[in-house]
């Protein structure tokens, strides 16, 4: 199966500490991308994406965790994590850029059904993450044009 | 805000950059070279209109050894959708969309 890769880039007026809190803190998650990241952010611990109260949609395991700088995690379907197949990569860098911050979302290693789902999430996804840390509210809806978020 | 979204329009208000971002669209991470491949016009001017894009946010780019690839960056594209586009407007949209997709035989409009 060819492997794709994804960037995606958003300019956020916050701090990169926000932007860390926003990506690894599960209520803060759940509130602009429906589901909770849930993890102690520690290399090698697991980290599940789940909606709240439900089993995860996507596990994976915490491979770089430089607060509030870098974040890289696998990405794997539960049930099937052994297969390298359907087992993605996605590095979150977290740059300050003169009072705003820039994220980058690199996505890698995907499979084509995983490169359809993670294109048509991820810009709902940041946009809902901007919107919430620039106003502190979030998109009414922000996914009901959005068949499936970013998942493995 | 404001800022933000003129740099989008401005970019987007002209067909070489809007093709750019179709081949983009087509095959993601593309470099100078490739990108510049086909097209009347010069390397230097790929990459003229690379930058415009690339300071409105709407492709990102990785650098690669020596070389520079380029993404679409649909972000910015997205922000524009939801601030216009109501939740119940989406699914007569998309009808339309692809009503006109079928009739038309093409998929950009």
């Amino acid at each position: 199966m060819a492997k794709h890769a994804y960037v995606y880039v958003t300019y956020i007026l916050t701090t990169p500490q926000k932007v860390w809190e926003a990506l690894t803190d599960a209520k803060i998650s759940a509130s602009y991308w429906e589901r909770e990241n849930v993890s102690d952010w520690k290399v090698g611990s697991r980290w599940e994406h789940r909606l709240p109260g439900k089993s995860p949609d996507v596990v994976g395991e915490v491979l770089e965790s430089d607060p509030p700088r870098r974040l890289v995690t696998s990405w794997k379907v539960p049930g099937d994590e052994q297969n390298p197949d359907r087992t993605n990569r996605c590095v979150f860098d977290i740059e300050d850029a003169g009072g705003k911050v820039k994220l980058t979302v690199t996505h890698s290693d995907l499979g084509d059904k995983a490169l359809a789902d993670v294109s048509a999430g991820w810009p709902a996804v940041l946009s809902n993450l901007k919107t919430l840390l620039e106003t502190g509210r979030t998109l009414p809806d922000p996914y009901g044009a959005v068949a499936n978020h970013p998942k493995g | 805000m404001t800022d933000e979204m003129d740099l989008v329009f401005k970019a987007l208000a002209d067909p070489s950059r809007r093709h750019l971002l179709d081949r983009l669209h087509g095959e993601a991470g593309q470099t100078l070279g490739a990108l510049a491949e086909g097209l009347a016009m010069t390397r230097q001017a790929v990459s003229q209109h690379l930058a415009l894009l690339e300071a409105a946010n709407l492709i990102a780019t990785v650098k690669r050894g020596r070389e520079k690839l380029h993404y679409l960056n649909p972000v910015p594209i997205h922000q524009i959708h939801a601030r216009w586009i109501a939740k119940f407007e989406r699914p007569r949209l998309d009808a339309l969309a692809a009503l006109k997709q079928r009739l038309e035989g093409e998929d950009d409009g």
